[in-house]
């Protein structure tokens, strides 16, 4: 397959799968602001998800105070904004578009018609009054396409690109979401003596539900909400198919259908890291800090990421 | 004079002139409702943007700034041609194409047409068309063009009877032939029962001919010829078209950017490193292609492709100089080019055309701008030309000093009125202009599929037809009996 070609699916997927996670993201943050908290914490929750993606600066020197409103326009609707869903739903379009011979006519087709009501439904005012429902329709084409690619697509070069990609955005997205939500709210939490129950119980169920895990966390540890627990089913389990550990499973595996002689130090790399999963657990994880676990982590899957355009997308010849 | 309508042998329409080729197809079309009609339309859009059938617009930008996606408004009636009329045009396209061909193979070694005096030798040394570069080098079957689009339309003669002319030859990168099987797709889904009514003759084995015609185009260098499509990119207003023909053929679709040279080899690069490239299916124009050879700032072609080529180790299709060919300075000539390669009387008919280099036609032209069609010899898509009934006089007087100032720059035509058809309009149901683009597909044989693209000039009254400038499609019914 050409390397444009391989690189273009490879956006394409990233971009879809992060227009997913930032639904989720802000599906959560509206339902959190729905129930009763204080001013400080509703800013605090907006705020957190700016700083997942890395935005608040660029946030901050456009619109300011941190306002719902306006952080939802600007992650949902801001074309100025990359990472908002609108422009995730563009990129990925726009690169199906570059290589829409390479994919099979139903999965151009969802990614095009996905972008043509995009645009037609944040023109209404209606979405104003109900976001929850774009968010879920957002989630909706997601699985849509990733279920479209997987039943449609030759099994293949072109689809290992594909769900590799997908699997490795999962992961960055998942890590900056435990990150951020453990370590922006409570430094200290797990000392925790301070903190209300009731309000501990809706931060961590919120956590869990923006990653579908809601249910999946009652039926496996069939406990009450322990947040050392949550941090453990979204890093270290490998049956949570959003986890760490799971993601990192299926890049490994796509990474080694897809092998060429320059990519043995970028399959060591994962393999590795997928190892560390593997064999990790979540006190040790705690006990030398999560945050720093975190951000070796992110810096570990955007080497990865680096490795695999030097190795297949961009080769210099 | 009163156009030939494809539909009924004199306007306005009534039944009892109905042509007998229309007249199940007239029966069906009495029992549908204009809502009905209506919505087959909006249907049949919906799907377009869907399936992403769309052209971009040369220099028009949406408020994003990106290139605008448009789409080629497609008409609901069919065009209609009868088995007999389609065996003639057929005869008729290949004996022109070998013709071209063998003028093109010609002009780049021996030159006898111009020795024999039939093309006069400045016509095609001093034209731009031609390409030193050319000169001695042989391709594979001594085919230069293999996908041509000949443009025809039908006028009617003195008798009122529609008669077939070529308008114009395109050897260069011809396109539209996606829309030819898209609009048949797109009819078999709104009207299926009409297909069962009528023997239509199916066009989708289109890709195959095409992949056929390149592979046996291949430079012999290998037995499993590797081919790609170039095409120029995503913002191209062909680039629907060149991704699905590769789709469709099962290709890769190449940038400039993918293709490399080394050792006299054209390579792409791929996952698995570098893989050789045997034939070019180019959509990119012949000044693109190699910034060695040509325009020194394309970044849409591949540095030293030409130098591969002259060495016959890739295969580029259509060759680079068939421009030669299909210029119009050229074209009042192609007639007397099948007697002179072919030693036949040409089947299909040139429009009458004047050549203004010549001082009696420059008069004549002169002294009749009102009724001619003039055309500049060296534009495209429907530019640079005058439509003399249709032109203003300041328009008028602008082709004048033109013309003057530079008269081998032009041909002048009497203004035939293309053919109508009934078309689906606002109005309802009405009779608009048309023309028809076969593709004809040369390699170790002549062929090609039975149909090819109808434009139709939407706005009344209109004859330009060319996308680029508002026209749109109809599907093209060649009949099996």
């Amino acid at each position: 397959m050409l390397s444009r070609t391989a690189d273009h699916l490879y956006w394409m997927s990233r971009y879809t799968e992060r227009a997913e996670n930032t639904a989720r993201m802000l599906d959560v943050n509206y339902n959190t602001a729905l129930m009763p908290q204080s001013q400080e914490a509703a800013v605090l929750g907006w705020q957190g998800l700016l700083s997942i993606s890395e935005l608040l600066p660029s946030y901050k020197a456009k619109y300011g105070e941190i306002v719902a409103k306006d952080v939802m326009e600007f992650m949902l609707s801001d074309e100025s904004n990359p990472s908002s869903i609108i422009s995730c739903l563009r990129s990925a379009r726009e690169n199906a578009r570059a290589v829409r011979g390479s994919l099979t006519t139903e999965v151009w087709e969802t990614q095009n018609q996905t972008w043509l009501e995009i645009q037609k439904m944040i023109k209404k005012v209606e979405f104003k009054r109900d976001p929850g429902k774009l968010f879920e329709w957002v989630k909706f084409r997601s699985h849509l396409f990733r279920g479209v690619t997987v039943g449609t697509m030759l099994m293949d070069e072109a689809l290992h690109f594909m769900r590799l990609s997908t699997f490795l955005e999962r992961a960055d997205n998942t890590a900056r979401l435990v990150d951020v939500k453990f370590h922006g709210l409570h430094n200290e939490f797990f000392g925790g003596n301070s903190i209300d129950q009731e309000y501990d119980f809706y931060h961590w169920s919120s956590i869990l539900r923006s990653v579908s895990g809601f249910e999946i966390y009652r039926k496996v540890y069939r406990d009450i909400i322990r947040p050392e627990r949550v941090a453990e089913l979204l890093i270290l389990r490998p049956d949570m198919p959003r986890s760490l550990h799971a993601s990192l499973n299926e890049v490994v595996s796509n990474l080694s259908m897809v092998a060429n002689e320059h990519s043995a130090g970028t399959q060591r790399r994962a393999g590795k890291l997928l190892s560390e999963l593997q064999y990790g657990s979540i006190n040790e994880i705690l006990a030398n800090g999560l945050h720093a676990f975190l951000t070796q982590f992110l810096d570990r899957v955007n080497e990865i990421g680096f490795n695999i355009s030097k190795d297949f997308l961009v080769p210099s010849q | 004079m009163q156009p030939f309508d494809e539909m009924y042998s004199r306007l306005p329409y009534e039944d009892k002139a109905l042509r007998p080729q229309y007249g199940p197809y007239k029966q069906w079309l009495d029992a549908q409702t204009m809502s009905q009609m209506q919505s087959h339309q909006e249907e049949a859009e919906v799907i377009f943007r869907r399936v992403g059938i769309t052209f971009a617009v040369y220099g028009d930008k949406d408020e994003g700034g990106a290139g605008t996606e448009r789409l080629i408004p497609f008409d609901l009636l069919p065009r209609i041609i009868t088995h007999h009329e389609w065996t003639n045009m057929q005869k008729g396209l290949v004996q022109r194409v070998t013709a071209l061909n063998r003028f093109i193979h010609d002009v780049y070694h021996d030159q006898e047409i111009l020795k024999a005096g039939i093309v006069p030798t400045e016509q095609v040394t001093q034209n731009p068309q031609f390409r030193a570069e050319m000169v001695g080098i042989d391709v594979p079957h001594q085919v230069y063009s293999q996908i041509s689009g000949i443009d025809i339309i039908r006028a009617a003669n003195e008798k009122g009877e529609g008669e077939y002319y070529v308008l114009e030859d395109n050897l260069r990168v011809p396109s539209g032939v996606s829309y030819m099987l898209e609009d048949r797709k797109m009819m078999m889904r709104l009207f299926p029962e009409l297909f069962s009514t009528y023997q239509v003759a199916p066009v989708a084995h289109y890709p195959d001919l095409l992949l056929e015609t390149l592979r046996t185009c291949s430079p012999g260098t290998t037995d499993e010829p590797t081919v790609v499509v170039l095409t120029p990119g995503m913002y191209n207003s062909a680039y629907f078209e060149h991704a699905f023909l590769a789709q469709q053929m099962g290709i890769e679709l190449v940038e400039g950017q993918d293709l490399f040279v080394k050792d006299r080899f054209v390579y792409m690069r791929t996952t698995q490193g570098p893989k050789r490239v045997d034939v070019i299916y180019r959509r990119v124009d012949d000044d693109f292609l190699d910034p060695l050879a040509f325009r020194a700032d394309s970044s849409l072609g591949c540095a030293g492709l030409i130098d591969v080529y002259r060495a016959g180790n890739v295969t580029i299709c259509n060759a680079v100089g068939t421009g030669i060919a299909d210029d119009k300075s050229i074209y009042p000539y192609v007639p007397k080019m099948i007697e002179f390669y072919l030693g036949e009387k040409p089947i299909l008919k040139n429009v009458p055309t004047n050549i203004c280099r010549n001082p009696e036609d420059l008069k004549y032209t002169l002294a009749n701008l009102k009724d001619l069609v003039v055309k500049e010899v060296h534009g495209a898509g429907g530019y640079g030309m005058l439509v003399g009934p249709a032109a203003s006089k300041a328009e008028i007087e602008e082709f004048r000093h033109a013309l003057i100032k530079n008269p081998s720059g032009y041909i002048s035509q009497p203004t035939l009125s293309l053919s109508s058809c009934p078309t689906f309009v606002k109005e309802g149901i009405a009779p608009r202009h048309i023309d028809l683009r076969p593709f004809v597909l040369s390699g170790k044989t002549v062929q090609m599929v039975p149909g090819g693209l109808t434009r139709v000039a939407l706005k009344e009254g209109s004859l330009v037809v060319n996308s680029s400038q508002g026209g749109g499609t109809k599907d093209t019914w060649i009949l099996e009996v």
